[in-house]
């Protein structure tokens, strides 16, 4: 990694999953692309994500969006070649009254629309899914369900993107970070970066948490926030169960990973938004204490490390996809609410069709920046952690 | 040291295994954390995160002044999800 490209037909910038994803489809493609990450590969949301895929959302644009992406997803590791580490155990959605029940009732009818497998269970068939559930415990009356749910390693599929753009003759640069973009008549001419200049016309923001900062070098206003969100993970135990759960009021997911660990997150009360990176007691406390709620056994497991990682918080709580009025060749990837790492296959599939056959579709246009332009705007209410 | 010795003992992980992984480009201890789970078992890294970054030197050529640990999580020890849940102080 001597001196970067000084010239590329698309420079993207942030190489979580979908930078990497992004720089993979478009070299495919035949476009040059180079990726700029400030860290290293999968050092924001990619890497500190609970790593679930779940396509039971309440807007039609999200659940089609982790629909066409789960389908991508499981044909991911032959067309890498390499580990993605997909396991489909589904995801058990607690209902806990009966305002809960009418907007899973209102999900699962669009969801099943969109040809999706979900159903709605009874307190017995919770039990029979996740066995360790304390029905009565988590003020359950039903839940809803979804076989084909499940999680990827966020890692491998991030490093397996990264493997297979650079196969493709992408130019990855870690540790390089972008200080400033250049226009002229309102179009994107440079990326500065600290290792040097490169010409292009076409920006890609994926920068996740970090992505206000970088549209406010071309003067655009993005709306999202960053919020600090934490995670716990456990020693290994023996396989007890292979749904995530997660619960919208009570805020909270967990799931046992591949190797044994108990996985999981809960938003801690009155969080701010914000840059704070530290590990706080008050999450790791609440997120114990309804997490033994739920699953009473697992009092005696042991905790090993927390974490915390940002969510890119929009005001409707769904991504900004595609350009940017104002600024020719200023693409956005960002504003992924807590859920890019499960979006990730159909968001970079939908922005290479845009940046490379210059083909839009409804679900770029429903999710591009101009609808907070005074609009009514419909909000994802499905969101956890 | 041979290169089937055991450097991180909670994941299973070989000397000859963080060595391809840094001649792969995987060249700090975060990165070879996410790419080989280095140092994310019960032991937090207490063990082969400074053997690690002795073999980074080696084969990047840098001082360990160079190479800096990745963040060290809480808690220090290991703590059952009952006692953190407890109201009692």
């Amino acid at each position: 990694m001597n001196s970067i490209e000084k010239k590329a037909d698309v420079v993207i910038i942030g190489g979580g999953v979908n930078g990497c994803s992004l720089a993979y489809q478009l070299a495919k493609k035949g476009v040059k692309v180079v990726l700029c990450e400030k860290k290293y590969l999968c050092y924001g949301a990619t890497g500190r994500c609970g790593a679930g895929i779940r396509q039971q959302w309440s807007t039609k644009e999200n659940a089609e969006l982790a629909i066409k992406s789960v389908k991508i997803f499981e044909k991911l590791e032959k067309e890498l070649g390499q580990e993605i580490g997909l396991r489909q155990g589904g995801y058990l959605i607690a209902v806990h009254d009966d305002k809960d029940m009418k907007q899973a009732e209102k999900n699962v009818e669009m969801q099943k629309s969109l040809g999706l497998d979900v159903s709605i269970l009874t307190p017995d068939e919770i039990l029979d899914i996740v066995p360790i559930l304390d029905v009565k415990g988590m003020k359950a009356i039903g839940a809803t369900f979804c076989p084909s749910d499940g999680h990827v390693d966020p890692f491998k599929t991030t490093h397996a993107y990264a493997k297979a753009a650079e196969k493709s003759g992408a130019k990855l640069y870690k540790f390089t970070d972008v200080t400033d973009i250049k226009t002229k008549n309102k179009g994107i001419v440079s990326v500065i970066t600290d290792k040097g200049e490169i010409k292009t016309n076409i920006v890609v923001n994926a920068a996740g948490a970090w992505s206000k900062q970088i549209a406010e070098m071309l003067d655009i206003k993005l709306p999202n926030k960053p919020f600090r969100k934490e995670i716990l993970v456990t020693e290994r135990v023996k396989p007890m169960f292979k749904s995530m759960v997660i619960s919208f009021k009570d805020g909270i997911y967990f799931s046992q990973q591949e190797e044994g660990q108990i996985l999981g997150g809960i938003p801690i009360p009155n969080e701010r938004a914000g840059f704070l990176t530290n590990p706080t007691y008050d999450f790791i406390h609440h997120m114990s204490k309804t997490l033994t709620r739920y699953a009473p056994s697992l009092k005696y497991v042991n905790v090993i490390r927390q974490w915390a990682g940002f969510y890119d918080v929009t005001p409707d709580a769904r991504p900004i996809l595609g350009k940017t009025e104002g600024v020719e060749g200023f693409i956005q990837c960002n504003g992924f609410s807590g859920h890019g790492f499960m979006l990730s296959p159909m968001v970079t599939k939908l922005l290479s069709e845009l940046i490379a056959d210059g083909k839009t579709s409804d679900i770029l246009e429903s999710l591009n920046l101009r609808r907070f332009n005074g609009k009514k705007i419909e909000k994802e209410v499905s969101v956890v952690g | 040291m041979s290169s089937k010795t055991f450097i991180c003992r909670c994941e299973d992980l070989l000397q000859e295994e963080i060595e391809e992984a840094i001649d792969q480009g995987y060249t700090t201890l975060d990165e070879l954390k996410c790419k080989l789970r280095l140092g994310m078992g019960p032991c937090q890294g207490r063990g082969c995160l400074s053997l690690a970054r002795r073999i980074l030197c080696q084969k990047t050529n840098k001082s360990t002044e160079e190479i800096s640990l990745p963040m060290s999580r809480p808690p220090v020890v290991p703590v059952s999800l009952g006692t953190l849940a407890s109201d009692e102080k």
